[in-house]
């Protein structure tokens, strides 16, 4: 085998660069990202619930959204029955992001987590974050 | 090698069976297709309103009261003043008798005034809209009131509807608009790049039984309803006065209305 030795160097350091993910974070837990809800109109909510169970907005919500999205837009229905009879104006700007005032702490925190991007902040306009998260 | 009687029968008999099998399928796609073209033969059939605006073009008298429309309609909706014509993105404008009423350039000895006149344009809501019918992804549609509708989540910006729409009613997002957003109004959101965008008759301020912006906005000089009420002042105001539409010939039934005479000429 020509240059054997430089060869079996180059496999080596290539090995070793493109497992360097693996070892480094071996033995290592991730911090699970925490959303915040501790916005100014939620701590102002008698009973801190969201338009459905907590469960189901943890897992569902973007399906909620899309329904949503097709209810407002192409329906024409702009008033939402929860499944415990509560009636909600569908409105990401205006309903969801009226109490979750605080994008960075609760949408992008899981998201950027997980590294989706969703494109809803392209066109729809994300509240204004001051000092208390509030717009 | 050749087949014998038995299985040539036998073969027989499994054709015949798959034809007239597929003849059923056949029968039930046929009548998929008169269902579907009998529910889609009149766009709109099912629906019991159809909103309409009437325009009393002599009621706008100062540049001010185009200008009023105009920006009550693009505050609210976050409409970009990008300022380069080319750029422009716009959901109510004003231009010429010429260029609003091309098919009435005959009348060669009209009322003087009205050819200096600028005329307040939008979407027409049209009857039998254009840009629907070449919108590739169903994106722009006909609600069921007569709003023509744009879901900019499904615009891929193809611009079929521009090169569709004889009214020059839509606009398309050449750049980013928000940075030509002078005071975003953070209740409606904005646009993207890439995709096309045009007047909706405030079918968000419908919905909570507001007018529409422009016609908040005029002071009597628009007037917004339902055209298919008998007691709705837009069918009043049509019962009264001469109106004239842009372009009917071309078959689009246009839902504005223009009111150009009138006896308190400026």
């Amino acid at each position: 085998m020509y240059n054997g030795g430089k060869i079996i160097f180059g496999i080596f350091v290539f090995v070793a660069l493109a497992a360097y993910p693996v070892y480094n974070n071996i033995g290592k837990a991730t911090v699970e990202p925490e959303p915040k809800i501790d916005t100014p109109a939620i701590q102002k909510l008698s009973e801190k619930k969201c338009v459905e169970s907590k469960e189901f907005m943890k897992a569902e919500h973007m399906v909620l959204l899309n329904k949503w999205r097709d209810l407002a837009v192409r329906d024409g229905q702009r008033v939402y029955v929860a499944s415990d009879g509560q009636r909600y104006t569908i409105s990401l700007q205006n309903t969801c992001m009226n109490c979750h005032s605080n994008k960075k702490e609760f949408c992008d925190k899981c998201h950027d987590y997980a590294g989706v991007k969703p494109y809803c902040w392209d066109c729809h306009v994300a509240p204004k974050e001051g000092d208390h998260g509030d717009r | 090698m050749g087949i014998d009687r038995r299985d040539f029968l036998k073969m027989m008999g499994a054709s015949a069976a798959a034809a007239l099998g597929g003849l059923v399928v056949v029968e039930d796609i046929m009548k998929d297709i008169a269902l579907a073209s009998k529910s889609s033969s009149k766009p709109g059939a099912h629906s019991t309103s159809r909103l309409a605006m009437v325009i009393d073009v002599q009621k706008f008298k100062t540049e001010a009261d185009y200008e009023r429309v105009i920006n009550a309609c693009h505050s609210i909706h976050n409409v970009p003043d990008i300022g380069n014509p080319k750029n422009e993105v716009k959901w109510i404008w004003t231009d010429t008798f010429e260029h609003t009423f091309p098919e009435q350039q005959e009348e060669a000895h009209m009322q003087e005034s009205l050819k200096e006149l600028p005329f307040v344009l939008l979407c027409n809501h049209c009857e039998n809209p254009p840009c629907v019918r070449v919108c590739p992804t169903k994106a722009t549609f006909k609600r069921e009131d007569g709003i023509v509708m744009q879901d900019m989540h499904r615009c891929i910006g193809c611009r079929f509807c521009m090169a569709a729409c004889p009214y020059g009613s839509r606009s398309f997002n050449w750049k980013d608009p928000r940075p030509y957003i002078k005071n975003e109004n953070p209740d409606y959101p904005t646009r993207m790049r890439g995709v096309v965008e045009k007047c909706t008759f405030c079918v968000e301020r419908l919905a909570e039984g507001l007018e529409p912006a422009c016609v908040e906005a005029s002071k009597g000089a628009m007037i917004f309803g339902d055209i298919t009420d008998p007691n709705s002042e837009v069918r009043k105001v049509l019962n009264e006065a001469y109106t004239i539409r842009r372009k009917p010939e071309l078959g689009t039934g246009p839902n504005i209305y223009y009111v150009i005479g009138g006896t308190n000429n400026a």
